[in-house]
């Protein structure tokens, strides 16, 4: 028995009966952990406990959110259908790029078309599933490992493209010896370059409690009641945009990719995995399916740039780097490809415990040192560190490292779960690809409302 | 599987194919006019190489409506791929497939399974990690709720559940014919293999086919289900479906089929009824020369 | 028959050639082009300038010279690449952090002979972390230069025979995708492993002040070559060459060879003996590593993400060769990196690399099986 199969073992079969409940009781433990690490880290650090507590889950909870989107809908293709998409991140890039390019003003710099942000979003959505129609092009007829090297080469030049100063928009004068503005028919626009590109919003939440001109109803309430509490309204507009993430996006993810999966449509994908030539024998054009499922799965993705790497207000190509695809495949791998549920949970202990965990415990260990021998010895580097001949100063040198650490940890994950647990922690479930049970053979009746 | 009984009906009288003469190239026109709705499966001069290597080299037979045809060979003699070239998953580099006297040659196997051709793998090719009762659901074909649209819009998706309800209940029916609806819940990974072809059978006919081409359905399956498959194949037949199967056990396609095809060398040697195929020097000599 | 033949002739012309036929017109236009450009001659039509232009014979020398360059440390490393594609079936996305592996211990040691050797006024902690400044040369410190080349090979083959040891050796058949997952892991795991120690900076290691140059006339100007270069070329030659002899005279070499030329016959042989396998993680890791420390002699600069950002590269000439094949994989690294280079008589530099990896998804998608597939390599 493996350390994965005995860590669910461990989960109570009380959250095990039902996945909203194992959900929510996963995201409940992180957040009492996180809670309580962070409450004591402002304790040690004498900041206000509430603040620190606030801000640590909202940032958790962005993360866990942005993770699941993801996870599931790369859960579409590789799980489902089993196409082997490593370019998540330049699809990503498309979307965020497209919406911040056919939002920005036309007199911007770099210039864009000036469309209103939902027409942008929607604009993005679809060139978004134009650009995974054609890489669907080469998934009609490559193995799973050449697709992946296509894929990431795609989503290199894709990235590689929009770092060209070529395209870049920055100089806007056509007499200037620069003019690298990208003149379509007319239509002039400019992708930033290596500087990168405004999107349209910062915090995308603010607008529920300010206006141009002060703070709306809601506003005076919640920030009067967060001031109170001492906590910042930076806090409390990040907060609630991580919540409308969770508990909108991705439940709007979670039912559509169910709703795909369970019928017909996603029982095609299942047998494309698992051998499409008998799919094909059976007279389904697999073809087909994989271009739909391509552009779906795209214009997901690329959604999920946009709510994740959109609301900054600013980002630049190389946030698009093909680590962003392996931190998404890891979170849907430790969840459990093939399973919506899976691909939630995978987001969310993925970004609770493998991403940010370490540098929690980084933190800890800090404070607990602090605590009792006074601030950690910071050793400038490895060498210093060594020859100091002094465990603290290793743990000083170890602690500072958490950042690059932190990959080695995830990648011996990767390696584990491949040799130990390749199903994830969910991936050993049965979800029948119907829209009825089909165990059930009533019929007529209340058969037909088993949706999900 | 109701609507699979309008397939063809009657088997016509047995007279066998004529040779077809290498020479006579009528082209497609005529030969499609010439092949009469009693013969749903017609092949000729099919040529197929890989390589250096010729595997099927201007083979050419029919198949009679309502029959079971076997198509034997040694090892080597360009059977299964006959059969690849035939289901499309090869295109055959000369000659040319007529189904219901229709051209189908280098069609795609969707287009051609569409067309009520539907066949069986050597090694029983299950959905593995797919329960019994998804590999079977996957078979109908046109399924409202294989269009994606259909599958997620709310007012759309009931009309796929309706069709659901009545698929379940065909597959359910089905499973019974072929007793194995005990296994429903189980995955296709987890049958054994004789349990597989069976699966892969009824699969198959929930394809709506009108005519099943079956690679090897006997290989690895025991007697006692080698004689369940028979009887399936038998009842089948007199409703009317057509079925060729492509064996290597020579016994068993003597014992049970209508109609033999012998190949070798990539080519027919011999075509007719088992009792004439047993008298033919030809294929005794084919069998002994080549088991080498 | 004859009708039949025809037609099914002129399907598979129209669904496969077209391409073919696009991308060769494409090829040829740039070739007239090029050549017009060299001849300083431009062709009008309609006030349009069609073809042609001025470009300096020297200029597109000196793109050549260093696309040959890059191109073998491409095929180098590729060679490994190739093999282990072929022969344990996964496609391995370490083999860019193996690079940067060599890269590190190689210089590592060359730092430590150097210190021995030269009158280094550094501390000695800079000198192990390598980031005293551009120290060593091969006139300065030959010797730190060939403990360091033959380090990067020998180290970096013990990493990589540690990893497959604890990592590959117990998922031998799970399959290409846990492999080439598992892969991804050991990529992150090794490269961050390097940055706990080096640190992300990157740092000038090569003295270049003092190396000989030489300028090579060419028709309307020079291209400079100098010591660093020829000795990159020199090795990286010699290296093939003896791989070259490894696989044709002796009998592990041709079975390796014959394993990953067919691999068909691999399956029919049965699993690969571990034996094989391990000689061909040590042929592979060793040229990657060496690959790693030559190109750093060429280049100068040493970081952590050097490997990882030629992977791609060595995808794209592994792929171009053919997978399986060693000699398709030098040529197609050298004729990757020639036509990254050469790409920029006609584009902005941005996108040298977006060719590459065109290059190779254009060749996944109609060539499959590689420009040199087919030319058996025996």
């Amino acid at each position: 028995m493996s350390l994965g199969d005995r860590a669910w073992a461990a989960v109570p079969a009380y959250f095990k009966a039902n996945d909203v409940r194992l959900v929510a009781g996963l995201l409940l433990g992180t957040y009492v952990l996180y809670g309580v690490s962070s409450a004591f880290l402002a304790a040690v650090n004498n900041a206000s406990m509430a603040n620190a507590v606030i801000n640590e889950i909202a940032s958790i909870t962005f993360l866990i959110a942005v993770y699941a989107l993801l996870a599931l809908a790369l859960n579409l293709h590789w799980g489902y259908t089993g196409l082997f998409n490593i370019g998540i991140a330049g699809f990503m890039a498309v979307g965020v790029y497209a919406m911040s390019i056919l939002a920005a003003s036309p007199t911007a710099s770099p210039p864009g078309l000036g469309l209103p942000v939902p027409v942008a979003v929607v604009g993005a959505l679809l060139i978004t599933a134009v650009v995974g129609g054609l890489a669907a092009l080469p998934a009609l007829q490559l193995d799973a490992d050449y697709l992946a090297i296509v894929t990431v080469g795609l989503s290199e030049i894709i990235r590689l493209v929009l770092n060209a100063s070529y395209f870049a928009g920055t100089v806007t004068d056509p007499e200037a010896s620069g003019y690298n503005v990208v003149d379509v028919f007319g239509i002039t626009f400019g992708t930033g370059g290596g500087q990168g590109i405004s999107t349209p919003s910062s915090g995308p939440a603010r607008a529920i409690y300010e206006t141009e001109t002060g703070l709306t109803p809601i506003g005076e309430v919640v920030y009067g009641a967060a001031d109170a509490a001492g906590v910042g309204t930076s806090v409390v507009t990040d907060g609630t945009y991580a919540l409308v993430l969770l508990l909108g996006f991705v439940t709007a993810y979670y039912v559509l990719l169910s709703r795909i999966g369970n019928s017909p449509f996603g029982r095609v994908l299942k047998a494309i995995r698992e051998d499409e030539l008998v799919a094909r024998s059976l007279g389904k054009d697999t073809r087909l399916f994989k271009i739909k499922v391509f552009m779906v799965g795209c214009a997901l993705m690329g959604l999920g740039g946009i709510l994740w790497q959109g609301s900054y207000g600013y980002v630049n190509p190389n946030t698009f780097r093909p680590i962003v695809t392996f931190y998404i495949f890891t979170a849907l791998i430790v969840g459990g490809a093939g399973s919506n549920t899976g691909s939630v949970v995978g987001g969310a202990v993925f970004a609770a415990f493998l991403l940010e965990g370490p540098r929690q415990v980084a933190g800890l260990v800090t404070a607990v040192s602090q605590l009792l021998f006074g601030s950690l010895p910071s050793a400038p580097n490895f060498y210093a560190a060594m020859v100091s001949l002094d465990p603290l100063t290793w743990l000083g040198y170890l602690v500072d490292s958490v950042a690059y650490l932190k990959f080695v940890f995830l990648g011996a994950v990767l390696v584990y779960l491949m040799q130990n647990r390749p199903d994830g922690i969910m991936g050993h479930r049965k979800e029948t690809a119907a829209s009825v049970d089909l165990s059930d053979r009533t019929v007529r009746g209340n058969g037909g409302e088993s949706d999900e | 599987m109701s609507d699979a009984d309008d397939g063809p009906e009657q088997p016509v009288a047995a007279t066998p194919p004529e040779e077809l003469a290498e020479t006579q190239d009528s082209g497609t026109e005529r030969a499609a006019r010439e092949t009469p709705p009693s013969i749903p499966l017609r092949v000729r001069n099919l040529r197929k190489r890989f390589g250096g290597i010729t595997a099927v080299d201007g083979a050419s037979f029919e198949v009679e409506a309502g029959s079971v045809t076997g198509l034997i060979g040694p090892n080597g003699a360009g059977k299964s791929t006959t059969f690849n070239c035939i289901t499309g998953v090869h295109e055959p580099d000369g000659g040319a497939v007529y189904f219901d006297g229709e051209e189908i040659t280098g069609l795609s196997p969707p287009e051609i399974a569409n067309r009520g051709l539907v066949r069986t793998f050597q090694i029983a090719r299950e959905l593995e990690e797919m329960s019994v009762l998804e590999n079977m659901m996957l078979a109908p074909p046109h399924q409202r709720g294989e269009k994606l649209v259909n599958a997620v819009t709310p007012g759309l998706r009931d009309d796929v559940i309706e069709q659901e309800i009545e698929l379940r209940e065909a597959v359910w029916e089905t499973l019974e014919l072929f007793e194995i609806d005990h296994l429903a819940e189980e995955y296709a990974g987890n049958l054994s293999g004789g349990q597989r072809k069976l699966l892969e059978l009824a699969r198959a006919l929930m394809a709506d086919p009108e005519m099943l081409l079956l690679d090897e359905p006997f290989a690895g399956v025991n007697p006692t289900l080698e004689e369940k498959l028979l009887d399936r194949i038998h009842d089948l037949t007199e409703q009317g479906y057509t079925f060729l199967l492509v064996e290597h056990d020579m016994d068993l396609i003597m014992q049970n089929c209508e109609h033999v095809i012998v190949m070798h060398q990539g080519n027919v040697l011999a075509s007719g009824t088992p009792a004439e195929i047993r008298d033919d020097e030809r294929v005794v000599e084919a069998y002994l020369g080549g088991e080498v | 028959m004859v009708l039949s033949d025809t037609y099914s002739d002129a399907r598979r012309t129209l669904v496969e050639r077209p391409a073919v036929v696009l991308l060769g017109l494409v090829i040829g236009y740039l070739l007239v082009d090029l050549a017009a450009k060299l001849a300083g001659t431009t062709v009008d039509v309609a006030g349009v300038q069609l073809l042609g232009g001025s470009t300096a014979v020297s200029q597109v020398a000196r793109y050549v010279l260093d696309g040959l360059i890059v191109g073998l440390v491409i095929g180098l490393a590729g060679v490994g690449l190739s093999m282990t594609y072929s022969i344990l079936s996964f496609a391995n996305f370490a083999h860019g952090d193996y690079i940067t592996t060599g890269a590190f211990s190689g210089w590592f040691a060359a730092y430590l002979v150097a210190f021995v050797t030269l009158n280094v006024d550094a501390p000695f902690g800079n000198v192990f972390l390598v980031n005293a400044p551009s120290l060593v040369s091969v006139v300065n410190a030959p010797l730190a230069v060939l403990i360091g080349l033959v380090a990067s090979g020998v180290l970096t083959v013990a990493v990589v025979l540690f990893l497959d040891r604890i990592v590959y050796k117990p998922m031998r058949d799970k399959g290409g995708i846990p492999l080439l997952i598992a892969s991804i892991g050991v990529a992150l795991a090794l490269r961050y492993a390097i940055v706990f120690v080096f640190g992300t900076g990157t740092r000038g290691v090569t003295e270049t002040g003092s190396i000989p140059s030489v300028d090579i006339p060419v028709v309307d100007g020079y291209v400079p070559l100098n010591a660093h270069e020829v000795t990159l070329i020199v090795a990286a030659v010699s290296l093939m060459f003896g791989v070259h002899f490894l696989l044709q005279r002796t009998k592990l070499g041709k079975a390796m060879r014959a394993m990953a030329d067919n691999k068909d016959l691999a399956q029919v042989t049965g699993i690969p003996t571990e034996r094989v396998v391990r000689t061909t993680w040590i042929i592979g890791g060793g040229l990657a590593g060496i690959a790693g420390f030559l190109i750093v002699l060429e280049r100068g600069t040493l970081n952590y993400n050097i490997g990882w950002r030629l992977l791609l590269l060595i995808f794209s000439g592994v792929i171009l060769g053919g997978i399986g094949s060693v000699y398709g994989a030098i040529g197609g690294g050298i004729v990757i990196g020639i036509a990254s280079r050469l790409s920029l008589v006609w584009i902005p530099s941005d996108f040298a690399r977006v060719v590459a990896f065109a290059v190779m998804i254009l060749v996944l998608l109609y060539r499959p099986s590689g420009l040199f597939g087919g030319v058996k390599t025996a």
